[in-house]
C-alpha cells in the first residue's frame, strides 16, 4: 500500500494548491472537530510505532505528555543523519504540507502551542521547501491563532541546524535548539516530562508526523489493520549500499526482507552475493543471508538480534572485505561522538585505532578479543545511544565474521612481515611541540 | 577542530601558531593571556554590526522563547556574511544577542558547518560515508581533490552520510545535492562551480524521482535543476588572496592537500577490486 510515497512527484505537490486539491488539510479539519482525547485516541489505537529508530508507540507517548495549561512543546526530528537513511529527505523535500498538517494535528491532540523543525543544515532544499510551505500553510489560516476557527492556536519555527550527527538524539537536539553544543542530557527525565525550555516536549520523527493525517483520515483502528501485530503501518524504506535500484521503497510493515532486498532494490550487481546487510542503519547489528527470509518489522528485526531502527537497509556484498565496512563504521562514529560521557568518546575511538592495527598488520586475533570487549564496555553505559550505535555493528560484525577477521589479521601480519612496515607514529605530538619531549615514566 | 584558546604560552611569548597553515588573520595568532579575564559581552556602542545581519539575528532571536536559541542560526548567518566564523563574525554575533564570544566559539567549533578557519568560498563535500564508499565515495574523493587541486576556490572535504545514499556515491556543491557521480565527471562539476552555472543539473537530486515503481501512478515530468548556488556572495577574506599568492593552503600540511578535510586520511575502500594482494 502507498499512502506516504502515493504520487510523490505530482508536479506542485509541494505547494499548497496542490496538496489541497489531493484532499490536503481534511484530516486537519476532521480533526478539530474532534476533541483532544479522541484525537489521542485514534492515534493510540493505530498502534503506530516511531519511525525515527526508536520505535515508540507515538500515541502512547503523546499521552505522556501532562495535561493542563501549562507551555507544552513539539519538536519534529527532521535531522536525519543516520547513515543509510534519506527517507525523511523525500518526504520533506517533495510533500512538505504533509509533515506540516501532521505537526497541526499532533500538536492538537498533545495540547502544544509552540512546535518546530529541526532539520539538518546539509538539507539546504528541503529547509528552502519546508520554509515556503510554512508560510503558505500560516497564510491559509493553518497555522496561527485559533486555526480555523477553533480554539487550537499553534506556531511553528524551521530551525536548522549546523552539521552534527548527536542532534539526531532527541535530547542532543532539545540542547542544540536551545542553542547549546548539542550534548546528550541524562534521562530521566524523559522529554515529555522536561524538555524544550524545561517544557512538558513531545519529539516525533518526520515520517510519524506525516502519518498522522492518514491515520486521522482512516481512523486510527483502520490504520492499525496495515501490517502485522506490533508494527502497525506502512514505512518508508531506505535500501542502499550495493544493491541495483537504491531508493525509498513504502511497504506494508512485515513482508519478508528479501522482498525489500531483492524484489524492490533489485539485490547486489550480477555476479556478487549478499554477505551482511544492516536492517536499520548503521547503527544496527548486522544480519547475513541467512537472515533474509525474517520479515520486515519492529518485533521480528530484534528477535533476529538486531532492530529495525529508522528502517534504512544497507547491504554489503561479497566484494567488500568486512574489515573496510567495520572501519567505516567505526570511524564515523569515533568522529561523531559528543565526547560528554567517557565510554563512548574512548571506546569509539580506541575501536578505530584497534582496527587500523588490525588492517596494518600490527594485531595479534587476541585484539579481536579485546575489540569485542570494549564492545561489551560499551553497551548500555553511555548517556544516549550513540556508542551503542558503533558497539551494536561492531559486536555483530566480529561475532558473524570471526573467521574473516582472523584471516584478515593473519593476512595483513604476513604482508608487513613486521618490521616492513611503519611503526605507528607516537601519540600526543601537539604537546611534544609545545613543551619539548615527552617526559618518560622514570623522569617523572 | 582545534578549539580557539588552549594552552597559554610562556611568558615572552606573545605569539602562538596555533593553525598549521600560520593565520595571520587578526586574533587566531594572538596567545591567550591567562591573566586576562574572558571576553565580556561585546559594547554595541563600540561593535559595528551590518545593518542587514543585526536584523536578521534579531528576527531570529524573536522566533523563541530564548534568545539563545537563535545562537546556530545567527552564526550561520554571520558565516554567510564573513565566509567563515571570524573573530569579527563572532563579535558581532555575541554583540547582537548579548552573549559572549566565548559562548559562541563554543558553538562554532562544536558543528562541522560552522567554520573556525579561513576557508575557500566554494563548499565541495564528499559524502565517504558506508553507502557511498560501497559504491566508490573514496576514488571520487580522490578525483575531486586531484582535480580541485590547490584552487583557492574550493573548501572540498569529506563529508559524513549526507542522506543522500539513493544516488550514491555524491557530492554537496554549495548545498546542491547531486550524483551518481563518477571520478570522469569531476572535471565537469567543478567548472560548472568555477563558472556559476548550475551544477551537473542532470544529476541533481532535486531531480530524482522516487525508487520506489509503485508510488506514482502516472509518469509525472522531472522539476527544474537548482540553479547556481546563490552562496557565494561571502566576502573572500583577506587571508585568501594571501594564501593563493603564497601557496600554501589552510590545514595544508605540504602544498595542495586541501583545506579542512579534518577526517583523517582515507584510505581505499573499493568495492570492485577486493584489496588482496594490493600491497
Amino acid at each position: 500500500m502507498r499512502m506516504l510515497l502515493a504520487d510523490i512527484d505530482e508536479p506542485g505537490l509541494a505547494s499548497l494548491d496542490v496538496y489541497a486539491r489531493r484532499g490536503g488539510y481534511e484530516s486537519l479539519r476532521k480533526a478539530l472537530g474532534m476533541t483532544r482525547d479522541e484525537v489521542l485516541a485514534d492515534l493510540d489505537a493505530s498502534q503506530i510505532r516511531g519511525r525515527g529508530g526508536a520505535g515508540f508507540q507515538m500515541g502512547k507517548k503523546a499521552s505522556f505528555l501532562p495535561k493542563g495549561d501549562i507551555d507544552k512543546y513539539l519538536v519534529c526530528n527532521a535531522d536525519e543523519s543516520e547513515p543509510g537513511a534519506f527517507k525523511d529527505r523525500e518526504l520533506m523535500q517533495k510533500n512538505p504540507h504533509g509533515l506540516i498538517e501532521g505537526m497541526i494535528i499532533a500538536a492538537y491532540a498533545a495540547g502544544v502551542n509552540r512546535s518546530f523543525i529541526f532539520i539538518r543544515g546539509e538539507y539546504q532544499l528541503q529547509g528552502d521547501i519546508l520554509e515556503r510551505a510554512i508560510v503558505e500553510a500560516r497564510e491559509a489560516g493553518y497555522i496561527g491563532e485559533r486555526i480555523l476557527g477553533s480554539d487550537h492556536t499553534l506556531s511553528l519555527v524551521l530551525h536548522r541546524g549546523a552539521g552534527a550527527y548527536i542532534c539526531g538524539e532527541e535530547t542532543a537536539l532539545l540542547d542544540s535548539l536551545e542553542g547549546k553544543r548539542g550534548n546528550p542530557r541524562l534521562k530521566p527525565p524523559f522529554p515529555a516530562n522536561q524538555g524544550l525550555y524545561q517544557g512538558p516536549t513531545l519529539v516525533n520523527n518526520v515520517e510519524t508526523l506525516a502519518s498522522v493525517p492518514h491515520i486521522v483520515r482512516m481512523g486510527g483502528e483502520e490504520y492499525a489493520r496495515i501490517g502485522v501485530e506490533g508494527s502497525t503501518g506502512t514505512k518508508v524504506v531506505s535500501v542502499s549500499g550495493c544493491v541495483e535500484r537504491p531508493g525509498n521503497y513504502e511497504i506494508d510493515l512485515g513482508i519478508p526482507s528479501r522482498e525489500i532486498i531483492y524484489g524492490l532494490a533489485g539485490g547486489p550487481p550480477e555476479g556478487n552475493e549478499l554477505k551482511l546487510w544492516f536492517p536499520g542503519g548503521s547503527s544496527a547489528p548486522v544480519l547475513t543471508a541467512e537472515h533474509l527470509d525474517v520479515p520486515y518489522d519492529f518485533d521480528s528485526m530484534a528477535k533476529a538480534g538486531s532492530m529495525l531502527g529508522s528502517g534504512s537497509i544497507i547491504v554489503v556484498d561479497d566484494s567488500v572485505p568486512v574489515m573496510d565496512v567495520a572501519r567505516k563504521v567505526a570511524k564515523f562514529y569515533a568522529h561523531e561522538s559528543c565526547g560528554k560521557c567517557t565510554p563512548c568518546r574512548e571506546g569509539t575511538n580506541w575501536t578505530e585505532k584497534m582496527l587500523e592495527r588490525m588492517d596494518a598488520g600490527l594485531a595479534t586475533p587476541m585484539d579481536l578479543e579485546i575489540l569485542a570487549g570494549v564492545q561489551e564496555q560499551i553497551l548500555g553505559n553511555c548517556l544516549c545511544v550513540l556508542g551503542d550505535s558503533m558497539a551494536m555493528p561492531i559486536g555483530s560484525m566480529v561475532k558473524h565474521f570471526r573467521d574473516e577477521f582472523e584471516a584478515h589479521i593473519e593476512a595483513a601480519r604476513a604482508r608487513s612481515e613486521l618490521g616492513t612496515v611503519e611503526p605507528a607514529p607516537e601519540p600526543a605530538t601537539v604537546m611534544r611541540d609545545t613543551h619539548g619531549p615527552m617526559p618518560t615514566a622514570e623522569a617523572r | 577542530m582545534t578549539p580557539p584558546g588552549g594552552d597559554g604560552p610562556a611568558p615572552g611569548h606573545p605569539e602562538v601558531k596555533r593553525f598549521a597553515h600560520g593565520s595571520r588573520l587578526p586574533g587566531w595568532d594572538r596567545a591567550v593571556d591567562l591573566d586576562k579575564d574572558p571576553a565580556a559581552v561585546p559594547e554595541p556602542a563600540t561593535t559595528p554590526v551590518p545593518e542587514e545581519l543585526r536584523a536578521e539575528i534579531e528576527a531570529r532571536m524573536a522566533l523563541y522563547p530564548d534568545r539563545r536559541s537563535a545562537a546556530i542560526p545567527a552564526l550561520a548567518a554571520a558565516q554567510r556574511l564573513h565566509g567563515w566564523c571570524s573573530p569579527e563574525a563572532i563579535e558581532q554575533v555575541a554583540c547582537v544577542m548579548r552573549v559572549t564570544p566565548g559562548y559562541l566559539s563554543a558553538l562554532a567549533t562544536f558543528y562541522d558547518m560552522l567554520e573556525t578557519e579561513p576557508k575557500p568560498r566554494h563548499d565541495v563535500y564528499v559524502c565517504t560515508n558506508i553507502s557511498c564508499s560501497l559504491r566508490g565515495a573514496d576514488r571520487l574523493y580522490a578525483a575531486v581533490q586531484e582535480f580541485a587541486g590547490d584552487d583557492p576556490r574550493f573548501n572540498v572535504r569529506s563529508f559524513e552520510c549526507l542522506g543522500a545514499c539513493d544516488i550514491a556515491p555524491m557530492a554537496a556543491v554549495d548545498g546542491v545535492y547531486v550524483g551518481p557521480l563518477e571520478p570522469a565527471d569531476v572535471p565537469a562539476l567543478l567548472n560548472d562551480v568555477r563558472d556559476g552555472r548550475p551544477v551537473l543539473p542532470r544529476r541533481q537530486l532535486a531531480r530524482r524521482h522516487v525508487a520506489d515503481p509503485d508510488a506514482n501512478r502516472e509518469e509525472y515530468p522531472r522539476p527544474e535543476p537548482q540553479p547556481a548556488s546563490a552562496q557565494p556572495k561571502a566576502a573572500i577574506h583577506p587571508g585568501e588572496r594571501e594564501r593563493s599568492i603564497a601557496g600554501p593552503v589552510p590545514g595544508g600540511v605540504e602544498g595542495g592537500e586541501p583545506p579542512a578535510a579534518d577526517h583523517g586520511d582515507q584510505r581505499g575502500f573499493e568495492p570492485p577490486d577486493p584489496r588482496q594482494g594490493k600491497r
